[in-house]
């Protein structure tokens, strides 16, 4: 009796110890090691001559000028392609809402990028931002406009990223807004129609109300993404040039191997970034999301 | 105030015709339910009248004006929808002052617009709630007061009650009966229900197929149906209809026109059978009993008969009606009306 009772009280545990191990071993341990290399002068070569230096590794962090730099890249980076994204695929989402034939496959037309990988994305891009023989320059010398130095200027290099990444991930976008668009009852529509609403006030106090949630999810997930960016920037500049695309990840890969310990710091740092845009997001955003 | 009319109208989906040249004038003032099976094109009516889906060729017209050509907003009607179609996102309060807002009404006169038709209609400590935290009656209110508040000159309702318990329902037919009584506008009701159109209407238009079967005040409809469906459609159970034997011809009467006797009686329709079953439901009992021409529902007042008895079924002759080879009521002026109710005097006891 006793014995099944026992038995009653673990299994639940039983039951999800595979997960916890997984989320252990590979989420957990990551962190609390992170956590440990960024008090540390780590010595990669000899573990022997690693030294605990408490929070000198964060005190450095903010008192370099590349740190604030290749933030402040971030930021930019983060803004540009979050603002960019949800404008444009909200816009292309009300565009395709209606089923037809024609939008279904302008729809798996847009979607094609994100199927691809981001390293021959950003290849072909790099190819076609080429200033001298590139496709883009061409055709805005074609069209009489004058050409950009896009990649290889200081000035045009991070927005020429943001544009490729925007490019990449619109199509998933779209797909989740237009489902959403289309799971709001018709008949909500033909009442504001009775109710004389003009096109603008629906959009305005119908249709983005009710798809706020899937735009919230978006905004998040964007938000975390974007802070996180570093394969275009691997691929399409090393963060060049002159540190003008140096994202946080990358400029902590940059890190990596000179001092473990300050590139373990700055992705704590990069952590709590994160985790407080979440947080405001969710107390700012909340009262305006609604969710039936 | 509308009257409202439909000349020859004509609406198809996908190259198949729904309604055709269907021809109809509601009353200004009217309570008028649309009424018959599902599927039979009441809510494509309906959605005519409102402009949300307009007829395919024909005209509509509201108050003798063709509105073929004005949006929906701008006829002056109202409508409740089937699944109430609330704005999720909107406070009721929200929800209520949505029309109005947009009718550019002044935000004084909005609030005790609201304010008063929400207390009419029992909302007002739950104006600034989200409609996810109501019960389906109150929802069911707020659509309501969402259309009243605009003061349309036309009320569409689209079977607004389906979605009620039976004891709500009940006592949300009484309280539109009062508030048609009390605005004394227009309304078009649609129902599949043939007890809400009863209990509900001033008129009745029963239609199956996209076809008007009937057009008739309720005491009407069920004294005098025009056709087999009408008689079949109204009335529980329906009315009893059988072959005379002759030209075609078939004959009913409504269950509690019978009277069920031990001995056979003087009625000039009589006839033996067997209780077949017996539904005993408190204040009348329904009788089914089977006979050489078929089996009849009959309707008592007092329970007298148990199951596999032997009964006699008579019908007065005032009590007869008569229904031609194309299915259509013989009236009794009519000149064959005689012969038949012969015909049927002589199946006497069959
Ligand atoms: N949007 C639509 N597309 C195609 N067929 C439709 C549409 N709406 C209604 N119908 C068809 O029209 C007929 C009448 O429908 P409806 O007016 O909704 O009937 P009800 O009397 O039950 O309200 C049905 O056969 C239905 O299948
Ligand atoms: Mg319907």
């Amino acid at each position: 009796m006793d014995k099944k009772r026992l038995g009653e009280l673990f299994r639940p545990y039983l039951m999800i110890a595979p997960a916890m191990a997984g989320i252990c071993l590979f989420v957990l341990y990551p962190i609390i090691f992170l956590g440990y290399l960024s008090l540390y002068d780590y010595n990669l070569m000899n573990k022997a001559k690693s030294k605990f230096i408490g929070f000198e590794n964060f005190a450095e962090i903010f008192s370099r000028g590349d740190f604030y730099k290749s933030l402040s890249n971030t930021v930019i980076y983060t803004a540009g392609v979050v603002v960019l994204t949800l404008l444009l695929s909200l816009v292309i989402a009300v565009w395709l809402s209606k089923k037809s034939k024609f939008n279904v496959f302008v729809q798996a037309g847009i979607f094609t990028p994100h199927v691809v990988s981001i390293v021959s994305i950003a290849l072909v891009w790099l190819w076609m931002m080429e200033p001298n023989l590139g496709f883009l320059n061409y055709v805005l010398k074609a069209l009489g406009l004058p050409p950009s130095q896009w990649l290889q200027s200081s000035e045009s290099a991070l927005m020429s990223v943001i544009l490729v990444s925007v490019w990449q991930g619109i199509g998933y976008y779209v797909l989740i807004i237009v489902a959403a668009l289309q799971s709001i009852s018709p008949s909500i529509y033909e009442a504001a129609a009775l109710d004389n609403a003009s096109k603008l006030k629906v959009f305005w106090k119908i249709t983005l109300p009710m798809i706020s949630p899937q735009l919230f999810f978006i905004l998040v997930i964007m938000t975390i993404g974007s802070f996180k960016v570093f394969d275009t920037v691997k691929v399409m500049t090393g963060g060049g040039p002159n540190n003008a695309t140096n994202t946080l990840v990358y400029y902590i890969f940059e890190n990596r191997t000179t001092n473990i310990g300050y590139a373990s710091a700055t992705g704590v740092v990069l952590m709590m970034i994160i985790a407080l845009l979440t947080f405001v997001y969710f107390r700012l955003l909340s009262r305006r999301v609604h969710y039936q | 105030m509308a009257s409202i009319e439909f000349v020859r109208v004509t609406k198809s989906f996908d190259k198949q015709e729904v309604i055709k040249d269907l021809d109809l004038k509601i009353e200004d003032g009217k309570f008028t339910v649309l009424v018959g099976p599902s599927g039979c094109g009441k809510t494509t009516l309906l959605r005519m009248i409102a402009g949300l889906d307009p007829q395919t060729s024909g005209s509509v017209l509201i108050n003798g004006k063709d509105v073929s050509r004005i949006a929906p907003g701008q006829r002056g009607v109202a409508m409740v929808f089937q699944n109430y179609a609330i704005y999720p996102t909107m406070s009721v309060r929200e929800n209520i002052e949505f029309g109005l807002k947009n009718n550019k009404v002044g935000k004084a006169e909005r609030t005790e617009l609201v304010e008063s038709i929400s207390r009419a209609v029992g909302l007002y400590d739950y104006l600034d709630r989200k409609p996810s935290t109501l019960s389906g009656g109150q929802r069911q209110r707020v659509a309501l007061a969402r259309a009243m508040v605009k003061k349309p000159s036309v009320f569409l309702m689209d079977e607004p009650l389906s979605n009620l318990d039976a004891k709500l329902r009940v006592q949300m037919r009484i309280e539109l009966i009062e508030l048609h009584k009390k605005l004394g506008t227009t309304f078009v009701y649609v129902t599949h229900d043939q007890v809400e159109a009863m209990s509900m209407a001033d008129t009745i238009v029963l239609m199956n197929k996209g076809v008007i079967q009937q057009e008739a005040p309720p005491d009407r409809m069920y004294r005098q149906p025009s056709n087999c469906f009408t008689a079949q459609f109204i009335g529980v159970p329906p009315m009893n209809i059988a072959e005379l034997g002759a030209n075609g011809v078939k004959y009913g009467f409504r269950p509690e026109s019978a009277n069920l006797s031990a001995e056979p009686g003087d009625e000039l329709f009589s006839l033996r059978g067997r209780i077949a079953t017996r539904e005993m439901l408190g204040s009348e009992t329904i009788y089914q009993v089977r006979s050489g021409s078929g089996a009849f529902m009959i309707k008592c007042r007092e329970d007298l008969f148990a199951v596999d008895q032997e009964a006699y079924v008579g019908v007065p002759a005032d009590k007869l009606n008569f229904f031609g080879p194309d299915e259509r009521r013989i009236e009794a002026r009519d000149s064959s009306y005689r012969d038949y109710l012969e015909a049927l005097r002589g199946q006497r006891h069959g």
